[in-house]
């Protein structure tokens, strides 16, 4: 080896330069081996550009997979836990896949960008696992997360933006449609994706045009209170959208240690993503068994009384034993509500059961503990009509 | 006929979240209001195509959370965004703004002056343990002192404990800060006028004293006892201005099968044998039920729409005696786009806050000079906000909606009434003020809509155009609001109940007098409560 350097410890996405500028408090955190701002300058006012205005979060660092080849849509449809043969070329869909045994290796979006290829987008990094499930398909799968530069861009502003940037006809996306539009000398394709349960969109670039891309956006956002916004402000979001993350709710299955660790989709509240009688997938047959035999535990959203936050909360039932613990909770300040998200032992957690959480909080050095009750939720809590109208309303 | 179980008199913030939890409660609960449309002084208007007034009310930080969610506002459309920011602009060219965040603040203080940026923290600390102090009582009913039933006792026993355990010198420094002037209080900590000017004005707003009057200091505390999502002494837009908190109450009360009349003025609360039977409107309608609860002042209540033979003397003399005076006006200005102003640089995060142009407490109190003489300032202190920098929905995309409260406007002029020449005269005045500071400020204006006390008194219904229904002085506040012996919202005859601002714990939209009240009435029901109870504020 020549001209031998020791490699960086971070790595900066191709936002970095706008994103450094725009980052006033320099809170920096490490996802996934990038440099990326935790806040960029008062985590309620990025929270409000999400849900009132409109909110750009770099998401490059998430691992992207392009899937080529003449079976890549039967070997995702054998992959993935939900029925992926309705997924059509344009169509973006959220599901999960698991190993074997039926728990969650990951959750993530897979875009039909056309006839042959696919793009696969999750948290953790899975191409030793995608490769061994491809065994028999004739298909190609290239990580292309540093290929690919992406932007979060979500709120309710968000598409009148897109229409200044004469993105034509962006507003007909429906939800889970993806579209490409030529813009300045490249091409950008928009799905109508995210993560925050409200309108708006995810934006991808080559690289080499991402700081274009983030300026063009700036200056068509101008008028409309347009704000980079950090990974603190969307915990908040996330968490009033219902939205499990890997590595938090629940340890990616491969990644597991300790028993009882990894989860299945039915404890983490994604039944609705296994489709058993598809034909065959990773994690059928277990899944199968657990359906019949019933699953460990379950996952609950939990609303929590008073206005102190249950985070690392242990969850106790009416004779005071503990049943559960939570995993993310936040006060969200759109639904006005004390959120938890909690993974329970088996049966607890169903609708009416009576729980409490125990909070531990500080003020002034002293910690105090109160136990609150909470309520399980079973409908979503935040759930706008602009997430779902199309074509897309006008905030 | 019909007969409802109760009929509230005015769908303003408080009617609506007192018929809510009557509602809430199973009663079948009509609220009638004199104006086409709801909200009292919690509305949002079309005045300008195109641009949405909050024009009366204007920024929200008071509402009780427990009440939001609750009702579960957010539902029926409430959206609260927080704003930071606020300046105040001085005549040198100089100006002071005030920052989010605490070392940009602390720098932006010690350029004034680095002892008083080093005070501000005494300041906040000091204040801080007055809103926990106060906080608690928001949602409980005041206890009679003179009573010696158990509730009574029970509750002037919290309040002991409550004033025990602010520690003696705490104690001592309540009691002062209670009866003092905000002047004289943040002399004991700031020796820069501007800064001392800039936190001066949550002491006057809506009150008809000066910044060296005794009582002005409370007002100060009444403005920073709110919160946004926890962050006490916050403030915040309603997202499609103040109505959409009158709004979402009504969308509340209705899905609990309740029922609004609009255009539906009362004329008189109907009273026979010291109970009442229901309501008459202006247009002759009876409408029965065994409950009435006014949500107008007590003025108004007790001198307009009930009959002075039906009341005790005691209680007519105390209404004549409440203090309501109107002391403000508002100018809601269309402006074709952001104004720009000396000194600061174009798009400054100062500009989302509160904006002022009053650079010292002497100028402040020769503003209330003109109010005592009998006209408008000539030099007003103003809170100007500019919400649409915020909120995307209030003006077309790059245009923008300025919401100017001005301080002090009298009720009646020495000249006389109001009259429309004075109200164009009023509004020059302001506009000029700002114009002063704005080199842009003139050309931008499309339209302004200029609202005397006069104005607010006619179209809302407050007395005098007072925005807390009542001053907020001591001899006025928590047992003695809005008289003693009536401030467990109980009226002075059986069935009639009281539940406006006029009442514990005061104005500001808080909706906490209408709860309160409710719980009271359904304890006479012997209903359970639908009431929340409050967050403990530690």
């Amino acid at each position: 080896m020549t001209d031998s350097e020791i490699p960086p410890l971070l790595l900066q996405t191709p936002f970095h330069s706008r994103v450094a500028d725009a980052c006033e408090i320099n809170l920096w955190e490490d996802w996934k081996g990038y440099t990326t701002p935790a806040a960029y300058s008062n985590v309620e006012l990025e929270y409000f550009a999400m849900r009132n205005s409109a909110s750009i979060f770099d998401i490059t660092p998430m691992t992207k997979y392009r899937i080529t080849g003449t079976d890549g849509h039967a070997y995702l449809d054998r992959l993935v836990t939900r029925n992926l043969k309705k997924l059509d070329v344009g169509r973006v869909m959220y599901t999960a896949w698991c190993n074997d045994e039926g728990k969650v290796i990951d959750d993530g979006t897979i875009f039909h960008i056309n006839d042959d290829t696919f793009i696969l987008c999750s948290q953790e990094r899975h191409l030793d696992w995608l490769e061994w499930s491809a065994l028999g398909f004739d298909v190609k799968i290239e990580d292309v997360t540093e290929q690919i530069a992406a932007l979060s861009f979500q709120g309710p502003t968000s598409c009148a933006i897109l229409k200044k940037m004469d993105l034509e006809g962006v507003e007909n996306l429906k939800p889970f449609d993806l579209h490409h539009y030529p813009f300045q000398q490249t091409e950008l394709m928009v799905s109508r994706t995210g993560f925050t349960a409200d309108l708006g969109y995810e934006l991808w670039i080559s690289p080499e045009h991402a700081e274009n891309l983030w300026d063009a956006l700036m200056k068509a956002g101008e008028d409309y209170n347009i704000k980079p916004v950090g990974s603190e402000a969307l915990q908040i979001a996330r968490v009033e959208a219902g939205f499990i993350q890997a590595g938090v709710e629940f340890v990616p299955a491969e990644q597991e240690v300790r028993v009882e660790r990894s989860r299945s989709p039915y404890e983490l509240g994604l039944g609705w993503l296994v489709h058993l009688k598809k034909s065959n997938f990773n994690g059928q047959q277990a899944l199968k068994e657990e359906k019949l035999n019933g699953s460990r535990f379950r996952f609950t959203r939990l609303d929590v009384q008073g206005n102190k936050p249950a985070e690392n909360s242990f969850i106790f039932n009416q004779q005071k034993k503990v049943v559960g613990m939570v995993t993310s909770a936040a006060w969200v300040p759109t639904a006005k509500r004390n959120i938890a998200f909690a993974s329970l032992e088996m049966p607890w957690g169903k609708p009416g059961d009576e729980l409490w959480a125990e909070i531990y909080y500080l003020r002034e050095l002293k910690w105090a503990r109160v136990l609150e009750k909470c309520t399980v939720l079973e409908e979503p809590i935040f759930d706008p009509e602009r997430r779902h109208a199309t074509p897309a309303l006008d905030y | 006929m019909k007969k409802y179980d109760a009929i509230v008199i005015g769908a303003g913030h408080n009617g609506l979240t007192n018929a809510a939890y009557l509602a809430k409660a199973g009663l079948d609960v009509l609220v009638l209001e004199k104006n086409p449309y709801i909200g009292g002084a919690t509305v949002s208007r079309e005045l300008h195509e195109g641009w949405m007034y909050s024009n009366c009310s204007y920024v929200c930080s008071l509402l009780r959370p427990e009440i939001s969610r609750d009702l579960n506002l957010p539902k029926f459309g409430l959206q609260v965004i927080p704003y930071v920011g606020g300046v105040t602009f001085k005549r040198d060219g100089d100006y002071f703004g005030n920052y989010d965040d605490h070392e940009r603040q602390y720098r932006e203080i010690a350029r004034h002056s680095k002892r008083d940026a080093n005070a501000y923290e005494r300041y906040t600390a000091d204040v801080t343990k007055q809103t926990r102090f106060i906080r608690p009582f928001l949602l409980r009913t005041p206890p009679d002192p003179t009573s010696f039933k158990p509730r009574d006792i029970q509750e002037l026993l919290y309040l002991a404990k409550s004033f025990y355990n602010l520690g003696e010198k705490v104690l001592g420094d309540t009691l002062r800060f209670w009866t003092m002037s905000i002047g004289d209080f943040l002399d004991e900590y700031f020796e820069t006028d501007v800064i001392k000017c800039h936190l001066a004005g949550s002491g006057i707003i809506g009150t008809a004293l000066g910044v060296y009057s005794p009582g002005t200091a409370y007002v100060l505390l009444h403005h920073y006892m709110g919160e946004v999502d926890g962050s006490v002494g916050a403030w915040g837009f309603a997202r499609g201005g103040m109505g959409s908190v009158a709004k979402a109450l009504a969308g509340a009360f209705q899905s609990f099968g309740g029922e609004i009349r609009a255009d539906a003025e009362v004329d008189r609360i109907l009273a026979t044998g010291g109970r009442t039977s229901g309501v008459v409107l202006a247009n002759g309608d009876e409408i029965y039920a065994d409950i009435v609860v006014s949500n107008l002042d007590p003025k108004r209540t007790f001198l307009d729409i009930m009959a002075e033979e039906d009341l005790p003397a005691s209680v007519v003399k105390q209404a004549r005696n409440f203090k309501i005076r109107g002391s403000s006006g508002k100018l809601n200005i269309a402006l074709d786009g952001l104004p720009t102003f000396h000194g600061l640089p174009a798009k400054s995060p100062l500009m989302t806050g509160d904006m002022h142009f009053i650079d010292s407490l002497e100028r402040m109190e020769r503003a209330y000079d003109d109010w005592k003489n009998g006209t408008w300032s000539q030099d007003p202190y103003v809170d100007m906000l500019i919400p649409t920098q915020v909120d995307p929905t209030m003006a077309p995309t790059g245009k923008h909606m300025m919401s100017v409260f001005v301080q002090y406007a009298p009720p009646k002029l020495a000249t006389g009434e109001w009259t429309d020449k004075d109200r164009d005269a009023f509004g020059k005045t302001v506009i000029d003020q700002i114009g002063t500071y704005s080199p842009n400020f003139k050309d931008l204006i499309l339209h302004a809509e200029v609202r005397t006390p006069q104005d607010i008194e006619d179209e809302v219904g407050l007395t005098e155009g007072n925005i807390f229904q009542g001053e907020l002085t001591f001899d006025q506040l928590l047992f003695n609001r809005p008289f003693p012996g009536y401030a467990q919202y109980r009226g002075p005859i059986k069935g009639m109940y009281m539940c406006s601002s006029g009442t514990h714990p005061g104005g500001g939209v808080m909706s906490a007098p209408g709860a309160n009240a409710a719980r009271e009435i359904l304890m006479d029901l012997n209903h359970p409560s639908t009431v929340p109870e409050a967050y403990p504020d530690d």
